[in-house]
């Protein structure tokens, strides 16, 4: 296998973007990414896009080949592959970009995720998001995804005795870091009673702690380490890659609140890279509800299980604490287009990394990313390093 | 969901029939035809759950979209049947009224209907027992 550095990245403002189409929301993510590599479109092998359901949300299907020709890269003929995996498209995308560059299949790589959420309503929104989880046994009982992880949010307290207040933290530090990000949905900061009296979505979760309906796309270039000072003088090489499955209903967990594919991912990661636990700077959690940043904290490894709650309390996950989580302000604050997510945290960490995330930078060599399907039926992790 | 596709599931949700694998010994519902403990080796057949169990964990859903959202605020729950399968359900009861523990047994209730004049779909929901 041959080493990957990612060599250019690109990301459109994250929000409710009535201007935007799917398509300019894809093709603006990656012109930017291609500036950033300095590189000009026919030199692209490949590209993969982590899509989660265009099909219902904008009705279009066939996306990679969409993408290619409004890309200007169906002239070319240049391959394009759609990768789904819920909300994990994304971060499913960076992995077979990797994997098609690691194995010499491939040299120059686009991976890239895009979502275009609001052009349905809030309640087709909530269905075509359901889908994530089991139709025919969770569909038909009446889930949403802010009930499943309320689900787990009830089952953690009872357990673990997580308050209400530890639990609200984790969006005021999320909002707190969005704040300071150009392209978050949400760029304001909030208090713990913000939190705590906004409506209730799903006991005990509430508005403010869960992620939004987004509009946006991200894309990252990815090249063979040994070239990528033709297009860089800032190589971020991917250090480890992990991905692993569980199953698709919440109620067949062995713990409900521990997504064990979290825990075998980032396991698969840390393995492949050969680092701890400490070398970690930050990780670019999968806050799709506050109770999920929560639960990753700590099945990532960072701290015991039912200590995240305290963690969070303490700062320790802010900027500046033991282990600053979602510097970019997370899901929660970015907004979350579902297959764009993953190729964010990606951005953000490359921005990281470099030392250019303005305002929110954390001074560390490695950072994490961990992105969520579903329930936590499908997780992917990657670490990166600046050489 | 599609006639056809919840016919072919009909027995299963009106009568809570699921599966045990005579091998490993385990029960499953919902049903799975093939056992993810045994794989090849496993032996599944029908099993008729007695329909009793209790409350692992819920939530009270207060903005919901399709058949449910008329019910909100209703009450959603994973339960954990007496044989040891979990499965998730609506928990028709007071939203105030559910705790982690709570004992609960099988009604045969309306789940939903496709579209506003079409086919109506019964199956299994659960209330305190
Ligand atoms: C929570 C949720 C139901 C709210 O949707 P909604 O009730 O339709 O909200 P609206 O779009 O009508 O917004 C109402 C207001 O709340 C704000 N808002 C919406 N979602 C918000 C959120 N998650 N956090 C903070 N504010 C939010 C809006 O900006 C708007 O503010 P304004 O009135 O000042 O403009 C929706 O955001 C949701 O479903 N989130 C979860 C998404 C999800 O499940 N993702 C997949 C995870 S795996
Ligand atoms: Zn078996």
């Amino acid at each position: 296998m041959r080493e990957v550095a990612v060599i250019g990245v690109g990301c459109t403002k994250f929000g409710e973007k009535w201007e935007s189409s799917f398509r300019n929301l894809f093709v603006e993510a990656g012109a930017l990414a291609l500036e950033d590599a300095n590189l000009s479109g026919e030199k692209i092998d490949e590209i993969f896009v982590g899509n989660m359901s265009a099909g219902r949300f904008v009705e279009q299907e066939h996306i990679g080949a969409l993408i290619a020709d409004y890309a200007g890269l169906a002239t070319d003929n240049i391959p394009a592959t759609r990768v789904e995996a819920a909300c994990a498209s994304g971060g499913l995308s960076f992995r077979q970009a990797y994997t098609a560059v690691a194995s010499g299949m491939s040299d120059i790589v686009v991976a890239a995720g895009v979502e275009k959420m609001t052009d349905v309503g809030t309640e087709v929104t909530t269905d075509v998001l359901a889908a994530a989880a089991d139709r025919e046994w969770e569909g038909i009982a009446g889930i949403t995804f802010p009930g499943l992880y309320a689900m787990i949010a009830t089952d953690y307290m009872h357990r673990y005795g997580l308050t209400r207040e530890q639990l609200a933290q984790v969006a005021v530090k999320n909002h707190d870091n969005g704040a300071k990000n150009p392209n978050a949905q949400f760029r304001k900061a909030i208090t713990l009673d913000t939190v705590i009296n906004s409506t209730l979505v799903a006991d005990p979760l509430r508005l403010f702690d869960c992620s939004p309906v987004t509009d946006g796309a991200a894309a990252v270039i990815l090249a063979p380490l040994e070239r990528a000072r033709e297009f860089t003088d800032t190589p971020i090489k991917v250090l480890g890659s992990g991905q692993a499955s569980s199953t698709i209903a919440l109620h067949d967990r062995k713990d409900i609140s521990t997504l064990d594919a979290t825990v075998a991912a980032g396991n698969r990661a840390f393995k492949m890279a050969g680092i701890e636990r400490k070398d970690i700077g930050f990780v670019e959690v999968h806050d799709c509800f506050t109770i999920a940043e929560i639960c990753a904290i700590e099945d990532l490894g960072f701290c015991k299980k039912g200590e995240a709650g305290r963690l969070t309390e303490e700062g320790q996950t802010a900027i500046g604490g033991k282990i600053p989580v979602n510097p970019s302000g997370g899901l929660k604050a970015c907004g979350h287009p579902v297959g764009a997510t993953g190729i964010k945290q990606v951005y953000e960490t490359v921005k990281q990394l470099r030392g250019d995330a303005k305002g929110r930078q954390v001074d560390t060599d490695i950072g994490m990313t961990h992105n969520v399907g579903g329930t936590g039926a499908t997780v992917v992790c990657h670490i990166f390093g600046r050489k | 969901m599609s006639v056809a596709r919840f016919w072919r599931k009909q027995q299963n949700r009106y009568n809570l029939i699921g599966n045990q694998c005579t091998v490993c010994g385990k029960y499953f519902y919902p049903p799975r035809g093939f056992c993810p403990v045994c794989r090849r080796d496993g032996k599944i057949v029908e099993h008729q759950f007695k329909g009793t169990g209790k409350v692992v964990t819920f939530s009270i859903i207060r903005s919901s979209s399709g058949n449910f959202k008329l019910l909100t605020p209703y009450v959603l729950a994973i339960i954990e049947l007496d044989e040891g399968s979990r499965l998730t359900t609506h928990l028709v009861c007071d939203i105030d009224k559910v705790y982690i523990g709570m004992p609960v047994k099988r009604v045969f209730r309306k789940l939903g209907e496709e579209g506003s004049s079409g086919a109506i779909f019964y199956g299994t929901k659960f209330v305190p027992a």
